[in-house]
């Protein structure tokens, strides 16, 4: 649809794993409501979380030692699972909690 | 609302750290992380100039940052030191192969000589033969005992004069926090310290990333656009650590400084003169360091060797009963085939 909200969607450092190991993806959510970060966690749950939910979920939001980047910005500055979401953001999921 | 960099460079701020609560750009975070690392090299005189220093690496985030870093301020600062990768290749497919690849775009990219070990020349066996012979329980010791030893190996081959490690503060916190729940005091005792052996028969081990956080690592990687290996190892991952660290992660969440504060407290411990002390000496087999006779390495590879994986595991006093059976059993069947060859 013409007034989608598109977004890019990235996975990585291991978070990948979680989503069927597909590290980028285009994303087309309905535009005719708003978006924010918590609601694109609950939808990424609902949608294309394909294993061990535990280990990207906890309660409302992401679990602790995963970063989220939106735009290359620490989420912490943008208001975290509050941030609306805009037009053609990139949101980048890393995972610190694999190997060393 | 933009968050500006609190360096007042007039940058918009791209992370928060974790260590400071500072909202900082990449430039000002650049040169924040690199400077504390350097303050932690000097104001614990970690090097020497003219000294040959091995960087343990396994081609994941901390390694690679150490590297990357350690390079850095080398030249910086004229530390006068010449840096070489070391590696282990346990053996294990579809996971060490891997991230020994990256470790060689690390060699390519920071121009650093890299040597490669493996368990295979060093004991004669694989991680996936050895995993083959005990299963999935207790493996992670083998490889624990087997990567400490060759590492030792390894420095004494190049000739180095300390062994770099890439052990970040989250994981000295954890380590700190697993050893109290363990109630290991001879661990307790050490994991804190940035300098580690040392002694007349071992090579020292140093900890340039001791006070730096994970997260700031992983900024720092990703900003930097360096590239690291980060998939999970395919055998058992280390239950007792992951409870750890889930516990601290939750607790950095209300207080970011707690990793900080639980290294502080480990450092601060002080332990009764009665709480006995492991006495470090060498292996009467091998040579290298250890505080039992003969080492931990040594005897999980006789188990290993004599078709007896758990000799290691456990109780000593059991070990000891095994090989004293396995040694009466070989003892009779000797004696009977003697007496077959005397007719």
């Amino acid at each position: 649809m013409a007034n989608d909200l598109k977004l890019i969607l990235e996975l990585s450092a291991g978070a990948e794993l979680l989503f069927g190991n597909i590290k980028r993806r285009q994303l087309s959510l309905d535009g005719s409501q708003k978006w924010t970060i918590g609601s694109l966690l609950k939808w990424m749950h609902a949608n294309i979380l394909t294993r061990s939910p535990e280990l990207f979920i906890q309660g409302d939001t992401v679990r602790p030692g995963i970063l989220v980047l939106v735009n290359d910005t620490d989420w912490e500055l943008l208001g975290g699972l509050d941030y609306e979401l805009q037009q053609n953001d990139n949101i980048l999921f890393i995972s610190t909690l694999h190997g060393g | 609302m933009p968050v500006y960099c609190k360096s007042q460079c007039g940058n918009r701020a791209v992370l928060r750290r974790p260590k400071t609560g500072d909202a900082l750009c990449k430039e000002c975070f650049f040169a924040a992380f690199e400077a504390e690392i350097h303050h932690t090299i000097s104001s614990n005189q970690l090097f020497q100039p003219g000294q040959k220093i091995a960087v343990a690496a396994s081609g994941g985030k901390d390694s690679t940052v150490l590297a990357h870093v350690l390079k850095l301020l080398n030249e910086k600062h004229n530390y006068g030191l010449d840096l070489v990768l070391l590696s282990i290749d346990e053996g294990i497919s579809g996971y060490r192969d891997d991230s020994l690849e990256t470790v060689k775009q690390n060699r390519d990219d920071y121009q650093m000589s890299l040597k490669i070990l493996s368990y295979e020349e060093l004991y004669g066996w694989t991680m996936d033969r050895i995993v083959a012979q005990i299963g999935r329980s207790n493996n992670c010791t083998f490889c624990g005992v087997f990567r400490r030893q060759a590492l030792d190996r390894g420095a004494k081959l190049l000739q180095v004069d300390s062994i770099a490690t890439g052990h970040n503060a989250d994981d000295i916190a954890e380590t700190v926090l697993m050893n109290i729940l363990r109630g290991d005091t001879a661990r307790l005792r050490r994991c804190t310290d940035i300098r580690t052996g040392g002694g007349e028969d071992s090579i020292p081990r140093v900890k340039p990333l001791k006070y730096s956080y994970e997260k700031d690592i992983v900024m720092y990687a990703h900003y930097k656009k360096l590239v690291y290996f980060s998939t999970e190892c395919v055998f058992a991952p280390n239950a007792y650590r992951g409870h750890a660290r889930a516990f601290l992660k939750d607790l950095e969440k209300v207080r970011p400084s707690v990793i900080m504060d639980i290294i502080y407290s480990g450092e601060q411990l002080r332990f009764k003169d009665t709480v006995k002390k492991p006495v470090r000496g060498t292996c009467s087999r091998c040579g290298f360091v250890s505080s039992q006779q003969p080492c931990k390495a040594c005897v999980l590879l006789e188990g290993l060797n004599r078709g007896l994986p758990k000799l290691g595991i456990g109780k000593k006093s059991k070990g000891d009963r095994m090989i004293a059976e396995q040694n009466r059993e070989l003892d009779l069947r000797e004696r009977a085939n003697l007496v077959k060859n005397d007719f």
